[in-house]
């Protein structure tokens, strides 16, 4: 048996194409997922404000408790059934974006709590508000410490998108299986778009340790 | 008693943590321009009793004014927007200082300034230059806190502090958690305040500064005050036995 990757070089602009729509896919859901994580992780930071508290945690608890593809089918094929129809796109953004916003948020969560009280204390004892105090004192602090964690989520959330050629979206992995379709070359295509997948996490990676690099040359040594 | 002008004052002041009791209700009076000094064995409620004097602790009961205004009555705090206005008039300093370690030592300053008495960055950075040479750190002014020693961190915080022109300041031990060289340098710039007039209640472990600089000594144990009056009268004739045995253990430990 040997390997034949011509069907790869033949469909290479399709698997561009899909890359392209991977990294689409990717940044909408991730930009919903901090925003969501964010807000869901603030929404945890004090058990006494109980709604908000039992809301946040129930969400969390319901999504990391399901499979991402469980949620994904729902959205694209279960809401059709109440009139509701999303297009592919939407639902993966929207799926992949509440799916990965359970994990920051307790990312959001923690870094916060890992801030010293005493600055939160100082802050209110200048006489800000408990939401400024967050906001100027305590998140740019709590930033610097996300990261790291935030690179596992943002390169889980990369590999997951794959699970959004189900919906019919165009990603790379769609494309790819287009490909595998009519060449059956299996293993040659399945390795390039491993290569894809990997290129990306790669350059996440390197961003992410950049920025980390920065944030920390700025004088926050800790 | 002149309750009438008090700075601040404290009726009936109760706190407890679960079961455990920290303040029984205390009453206290701080005058204009008054220096109290806080002292007593670790435990007995010192801090606690300063924190509820800017809202940092809820007391159970009792009630705290800060310049005739109500910030606890019967054990009910302040709305939190009444309360933070309230707290601008009540700077704070910390045992462990607490300073904004994302922030240049100029921007922990001006922060407070800019973002709630609406300065601009030009204004609020000329005011905490000036503060900071009052304090003898100008030439830090774009340091990062973390390169600062202890004491040039607490000197710091005293301006971040001040910037808000307070009416009272609260001091958290400021000295404890400080090398012995570097307390000589933060009790300096507290003596400056307090001859500037400044009203101030300190909770500290420096004997010498609280009979040099206290106007009052306030000695508290197992969550009361046992004792209070001018130095002079605490530290040479206290008429409370545990008063002395407190002052015996401190004064005798060099």
């Amino acid at each position: 048996m040997e390997l034949d990757f011509s069907p790869v070089w033949a469909g290479l602009p399709q698997l561009l194409r899909g890359a392209l729509v991977t990294v689409e896919v990717t940044s909408a859901a991730l930009l919903l997922g901090c925003v969501m994580g964010l807000l869901i992780g603030i929404g945890r930071l004090n058990p006494k404000r109980r709604i908000i508290y039992s809301l946040c945690t129930a969400y969390v608890a319901v999504i990391r408790g399901t499979p991402l593809l469980v949620q994904l089918f729902i959205l694209f094929f279960g809401l059709p059934q109440f009139g509701i129809l999303l297009p592919a796109f939407a639902c993966g953004v929207i799926g992949l974006g509440l799916y990965s916003g359970a994990y920051v948020s307790e990312v959001v969560r923690g870094a916060i709590q890992s801030i010293d009280r005493g600055q939160m204390e100082a802050a209110r004892s200048i006489g800000m508000s408990s939401g400024l105090a967050m906001r100027s004192v305590v998140l740019p602090q709590a930033v610097v410490r996300m990261i790291p964690p935030l690179g596992n989520e943002f390169i889980a959330l990369i590999k997951n998108s794959a699970l959004v050629s189900l919906l019919t979206i165009h990603d790379v992995m769609h494309e790819g299986q287009k490909i595998i379709s009519v060449s059956y070359r299996s293993l040659e295509v399945y390795l390039a778009i491993a290569v894809v997948y990997f290129i990306l996490t790669g350059v996440t990676t390197l961003v992410l340790r950049h920025i980390e690099l920065r944030l920390r040359a700025g004088g926050m040594v800790q | 008693m002149s309750n009438v002008t008090a700075m601040v004052r404290i009726r009936g002041l109760r706190k407890s943590f679960g079961d455990h009791v920290v303040l029984q209700g205390i009453d206290f009076d701080v005058q204009p321009s008054q220096v109290v000094v806080v002292i007593g064995p670790s435990g007995s409620g010192k801090s606690t009793f300063l924190r509820c004097c800017n809202g940092l602790e809820q007391p159970e009961g009792g009630s705290v004014e800060i310049c005739g205004r109500t910030l606890v009555k019967d054990g009910r705090m302040l709305a939190e927007p009444e309360l933070d206005a309230l707290r601008e008039e009540v700077g704070m300093v910390f045992q462990g200082f607490n300073l904004f370690p994302h922030l240049s030592v100029l921007h922990n300053i001006s922060l407070g300034p800019r973002k709630l008495r609406g300065l601009s960055r030009a204004e609020a950075d000329t005011q905490a230059r000036v503060l900071l040479d009052k304090v003898g750190l100008a030439h830090k002014a774009d340091a990062m806190p973390a390169s600062l020693s202890g004491g040039q961190k607490q000197r710091v915080a005293i301006a971040r502090a001040l910037a808000m022109k307070p009416r009272v300041m609260l001091f958290d031990e400021p000295t404890s958690a400080l090398d012995p060289e570097l307390v000589g340098e933060v009790l300096q710039v507290m003596k400056m305040l307090a001859s500037e007039g400044m009203t101030m209640m300190v909770v500290t472990h420096e004997m010498d500064f609280a009979r040099d600089v206290g106007d009052v000594v306030v000695v508290m144990d197992a969550g009361g005050i046992i004792e209070a009056g001018p130095p002079e009268t605490i530290f040479t004739n206290p008429s409370q036995e545990r008063t002395r045995s407190f002052l015996q253990a401190v004064l005798t430990r060099t």
